[in-house]
Order: structure tokens, then sequence, then C-alpha cells
């Protein structure tokens, strides 16, 4: 297939990539969801997760992305993120210490854990890592 | 008067401060460039978010639902300083601490609290008896996202939980590089900018979730943005701002090392003039006897 999809992600810390590409996978906050040539217009809450871009027939992109959103119109996909990065740029062991850190303080006892940070933090470390093992 | 060494003295002091104040003047420079960058990366994000949340405000009819839009009479306010962590940069801190201050004297009636971004904040206001609910000092040195993500994580739980009815952010604007305005910005309940509300034309959207749940996820990452873009402006403006006083300590030390040096050398032709005239005196004494 022809590569017809304008693709845009954008993060706080500036485009993070910008192609003409064949089709994405976008993890929407009611569940994945794939978006190729002609797609209705749409906007999508997108959760933490991953995001595939198919670059050509046989070449696949994988990004490990924060929440936002993402909107489809006129064969333009703008996925605008708190974070993307792709899964060969990940730092795995920075991951790791992450997920351990989060799970600490999410076992610990005391009253000041702040719950929700420390579980986003955990799902942040750990999509890192699934991302980087899907390569 | 001062005696030549003492006069030769402070020329060394002098020059050797202006070095430093040259110095700081480069490395403030140079943080200004940094931080500008970050803030031109930082705006694709910004206006893309905003233009989306505008687009649903305007198309939503029930955004009164919406927990952080929601406008409660004025009890509790909670004004947001945002300074620095060093000075040296002029006015930059004693601005925002006299408007802040100005903010307090007007919410005087109701109860007000503080949130201190920036060590100048806290201990001026801490010794002041001025209630600081919390203060997130010492980072502008490794300033990260992660920052403004927990500043705006705080703020937004304060609001939820009602413990505040407004929250106001007082913070520098970066104009350019000599230039800083102050400005006060109210935070929460958030309001969508008026300018925002573009074409309501758009109906035939998909929208997943529905347009509010998709509010409620977008607009605390629109007001992580907003606390991330202060935070860099500040830090900017801070910047600017320290360059500004530096180069200006600096043209001061070279005009006060000017005027001393004349007087170092009128000292010294003094001296000599008074030796020269002692001597004649003393040979004048001399032959007379």
């Amino acid at each position: 297939m022809a590569a017809e999809l304008e693709i845009e992600i954008v993060t706080p810390f500036g485009k993070t990539y910008e192609k003409t590409i064949v089709s994405c996978t976008v993890p929407g906050a009611l569940g994945q969801f794939q978006v190729l040539k002609d797609h209705a217009d749409m906007l999508s809450a997108v959760d933490i997760g991953q995001v595939r871009l198919q670059e050509g027939d046989t070449t696949e992109k994988v990004l490990a992305t924060g929440g936002g959103f993402c909107e489809v119109k006129n064969n333009k996909v703008r996925l605008i993120v708190e974070s993307a990065e792709f899964a060969e740029a990940i730092d795995v062991e920075r991951a790791k210490k992450a997920k351990e850190r989060a799970e600490k303080r999410l076992a610990s006892e005391e009253d000041d854990v702040d719950i929700v940070r420390a579980k986003s933090a955990l799902l942040r470390a750990l999509n890192r890592l699934k991302t980087a093992q899907a390569l | 008067m001062a005696t030549l060494r003492e006069i030769r003295k402070r020329i060394g002091s002098i020059k050797s401060t202006q070095q430093i104040t040259k110095a700081m003047k480069m490395v403030a420079a140079a943080k200004l460039r940094k931080a500008q960058e970050n803030i031109v990366a930082l705006r694709p994000y910004a206006y893309r978010m905003r233009d989306v949340i505008g687009h649903l405000t305007a198309l939503s009819e029930k955004t009164s639902e919406i927990p952080l839009m929601q406008h409660r009479p004025v009890e509790q306010v909670l004004i947001v300083s945002v300074t620095s962590d060093r000075g040296l940069c002029g006015g930059f801190n004693s601005n925002i601490i006299r408007q802040t201050s100005h903010r307090i004297e007007e919410y005087k009636e109701k109860e007000v609290e503080l949130y201190a971004v920036g060590r100048k904040a806290q201990e001026f206001f801490s010794r002041r008896n001025v209630p600081i609910k919390q203060d997130r000092i010492n980072f502008f040195n490794h300033l990260a996202f992660e920052h403004a993500v927990q500043i705006s994580k705080d703020l937004i739980s304060y609001f939820t939980s009602g413990a505040y009815d407004r929250i106001e952010i007082v913070y520098n604007e970066f104009k350019s590089a000599v230039q800083q305005n102050v400005i006060v910005e109210p935070f929460l309940p958030f309001v969508p900018d008026p300018e925002m509300a573009e074409d309501k034309t758009q109906v035939d959207f998909i929208y997943e979730p529905d347009k509010e749940t998709i509010l409620n996820v977008l607009i605390p990452k629109h007001l992580n943005t907003q606390i991330w873009r202060i935070l860099l402006e500040s830090y900017a403006a801070e910047q600017g701002a320290r360059m500004t006083a530096m180069e200006n300590a600096t043209e001061n030390a070279e005009e006060l090392v000017d005027n001393l040096t004349i007087y170092y050398n009128r000292t010294r032709q003094a001296a000599i003039t008074k030796e020269i005239a002692e001597i004649v005196g003393g040979a004048e004494a001399l032959k007379e006897s």
C-alpha cells in the first residue's frame, strides 16, 4: 500500500516525528484503533501506551507515548502527547529503576505517598519497558 | 585622605569583582539561549492543545459539569508566586514580591494563602507571617517538565478538593532579554481563551469518548503545559534580568575604576609635589644658614 497518510507527533519538547506513512495504530482512551487513508475525521483522547507507525510495506516503528489526544482530519493525523520515545531510544535501565521506585512507593505504608502519582509513574515505566521489548 | 596603597587595593578588588560580574553575564546569556529554545519547542504543542480545548468547550453544552471549570463563590484564594532561586538579577524578584503583596492585600477580606515557587518568595513571605501552603524551591537549576506536572497536580487537587475557590499565578513574562513584565494570571477555575473558540462548523467529527470526557482528560494536560510555559518564561526572564543587571554592574565597575585611577594619579602627583616642595624648602633653609 502506498504511503498516503500524513502524521505529526508533537510533544512539549518539540516535534518528534513528521512523515507520510501507510497507517498508524494509536492507544485511544476507549481502546486501540488504527488509522488508514480516508479515515473519518475524529478526535480521541489518547492513553499511555504504544503507537505503531507503518512507514512502508515492511517497516514499522514503535513509540512509547504519554497521554494526550489524537486528531484525524483530511488524511492528516496529529498526535499531541506529553511524551513520545522511539523504542530503540528507550533507556531500559532507567525505566527499570523508575519501575522499582514506583513499586516501592506503592508498597510503603506511609501516609504521604501520592498513590495516583506513583501509579502513573509505574504505568509509564512499564509502558517503556514493554515498548523496548516489543522491538 | 586615602593612602596610595589603599587606593591601589581598592582598584584591584573592584577589578576582580568586575571579572565576576562579566562571567555571570556570560553564563546568564548562555542559559537564556537554552531557555528560549525550550520555549520555542513548546509552542506547537501548546497551540494545538489550546485550539482543541477551545474547539471542544465551544461545542460542548455541558461545560458546567466539568469540575475544573466550575466557578464557586470565592472564599479561599491561593496565590502562586513564581520567583527565582538565586538573587543578583535586578528587580526580578522584588517586582514579583510587590505584586504578590498587592494581591494578598486585595483579598484581605477572604482567606489568602501562598504557594511559593522559587526560594526568594519562600524566604520573603515566611518571614512576614504569610501562610505558605506549600513551597517548591531549588529546582530551577535542573528544571524539567516533571516539576511543572508536580505543581499543576498540587494546584488541581487543591481546587477539586475545595480547599481553594480561586487560584492565581504571579510571574515574570519574558518579553525580551532586557524586558520582563509582571503578569497576574487566573489559573483555576479554568476559563478557555475567548480567542480559542474557533469555527463551530466542525460538527461531523467523531468524538471518542464524548467531548466532556475528553475535556476532563485534556484540561489537566493543558494546565501542565501552562505551568511549564510559566516556569520556562520565568526562567528565561530571570536570566535576561541577570544579564542586564550584570552588564550594568560591569559598567559601574568600569566607571569606578576610571574615577579611582584618576584619584590615584592625583594623589600620587600631590605626594610628589609635596616632596619636591619639602626638598626645595629644606635646601633653601640650608642656604640661609
